[in-house]
């Protein structure tokens, strides 16, 4: 029997996955077999659960975040290849934009699956390319004079993105923009928090708009 | 980290790098296929993939800062691949310090650090960000299912949500932003007013790009106004620095 496209793309996306897992667990299983160095329990423990205790929540509420905006295709391949908030996720949003392409609809999951592909494979040869040239680079990209460029990234992006958004559901987003100044600036140490802080947005932004549209305020 | 700069390791990660590469390629093929299938035109499919191209480019070459950060205890080839793949530089950084100074209470960059530092470190790297690869495969597709059962119920509030999750993820960005930073060097705090101007900038510049698009009939335009806007930006933010703005 022949698959449809969405159980096509979940078969496949399953076995590319899972390789992708073996063979990031390959690097260090070859080095530790490789070299006969192996980490201790001692010490791997309290690094791991240090790690896992911050990053296994996060990267978990991630997958259920992310994977609705991105659409079947894509998400299989997006957790294989990371950076999803600067770089998978505004690429599958502007290309979805450029064509007026509703979102969470085929054509949407579509667009974001080219979108996410063709970022990948740019960020990859450009990542190669770090690597074969970082001696002649590393002086460059740690000059104090483009230091200021590499530093706002994020605002640079979010600034571009948050104004077509914002403007487009003006009422839903006041409250979650406001609660997240108010966090940002007034809690200690909040700048390494932005990765926990997206789902909480999530959540608040959605029953936000959950009330709206029931008191029938947005359409 | 020179125990790192051996040939096979130099296979291993080509070996996924190519990996990588052929999943994104075979995925691309496939998508086009079916957006053909849709009736998208080959022309909106190149665009589409050109300007996601672009677009990468400048947070891509922030990929490239944190490489040659990481370079100094990984080498650049377990580097690239940590943040090629899965990682990012702000789950491998603190992931490699809460082992190399958390356990060993040794500094990063430090020349103290063994190869057993790097070796746990590099298995905390590895396991510490596990979950979505095994959590991807094995539910996906029932949040996908549930997904699609919710959207065929209300299709309105199926896009008022679509919006509302973008949102989510914009609002904690754009408070990030405004979070205090603290100078290394200096140890002292303050609140980004670079961050803020180019934040502003770039929500400007996109404005006036999207004014240009409807005024004009640059339709072109479209695709390419985020990067344009993220890129210029980021170009503005080397002479908001060269005027005394931090």
């Amino acid at each position: 029997m022949k698959r449809s496209y969405q159980d096509q793309i979940h078969f496949e996306g399953r076995i590319w996955m899972l390789g992708a897992l073996g063979l990031f667990i390959s690097l260090p299983l070859f080095i530790s077999i490789f070299t006969g160095v192996w980490p201790t329990m001692n010490k791997f423990l309290p690094g791991f659960v240090a790690t896992a205790v911050i990053f296994w929540p996060v990267t978990t509420i991630e997958v259920f975040t992310f994977t609705p905006m991105l659409g079947s295709g894509s998400s299989y391949l997006a957790f294989v290849t990371g950076n999803l908030t600067s770089l998978k996720v505004p690429a599958a949003l502007n290309a979805q934009d450029a064509l007026n392409v509703e979102k969470g609809t085929d054509e949407g999951d579509v667009l974001a699956t080219i979108a996410v592909a063709s970022s990948s494979i740019a960020t990859t040869l450009i990542i190669i390319l770090g690597i074969i040239l970082i001696i002649p680079l590393a002086p460059i990209l740690e000059s104090d004079v483009l230091k200021p460029a590499f530093d706002n990234v994020i605002p640079a992006l979010f600034g571009a993105i948050g104004v077509v958004y914002i403007t487009k559901r003006f009422k839903v987003a006041i409250i979650p923009i406001l609660f997240m100044l108010i966090f940002f600036l007034f809690v200690p140490g909040s700048g390494g928090l932005v990765g926990i802080m997206v789902p909480v947005g999530v959540i608040i932004s959605i029953t936000v708009s959950r009330i709206l549209y029931k008191k029938g305020l947005i359409k | 980290m020179d125990f790192l700069n051996v040939w096979w390791v130099y296979v291993i990660v080509s070996i996924i790098f190519l990996y990588v590469l052929a999943q994104s390629t075979v995925f691309l093929l496939q998508a086009r296929k079916r957006a053909l299938s849709l009736n998208f035109t080959k022309e909106q499919i190149r665009k589409t993939i050109i300007s996601s191209m672009i677009f990468s480019i400048a947070p891509s070459l922030a990929i490239l800062f944190g490489l040659v950060i990481l370079t100094k205890i990984f080498g650049p080839m377990v580097a690239g691949l940590r943040l090629g793949t899965l990682g990012a530089l702000t789950y491998e950084l603190p992931a490699a310090t809460n082992v190399i100074k958390g356990v060993y209470n040794v500094d990063i960059g430090s020349s103290l650090i063994t190869p057993d530092m790097i070796v746990t470190a590099l298995w905390v790297m590895t396991l510490g960000c596990i979950p979505p690869l095994l959590i991807v495969p094995l539910f996906l597709k029932k949040i996908s299912k549930r997904f699609e059962q919710m959207k065929e119920k209300d299709s309105t509030w199926k896009n008022i949500m679509m919006d509302a999750l973008f949102l989510g993820m914009i609002s904690a960005f754009v408070g990030y932003v405004v979070a205090p930073v603290t100078n290394e060097t200096t140890g002292e705090t303050y609140i980004s007013l670079l961050a803020i101007l180019v934040l502003l900038t770039s929500g400007v510049l996109i404005i006036v790009f999207g004014f240009i698009i409807k005024k004009y009939k640059q339709e072109w335009l479209k695709n390419y106004a985020l990067p344009l806007s993220m890129i210029a930006s980021m170009a503005l933010a080397l002479v908001y620095a060269l005027l005394g703005v931090r």
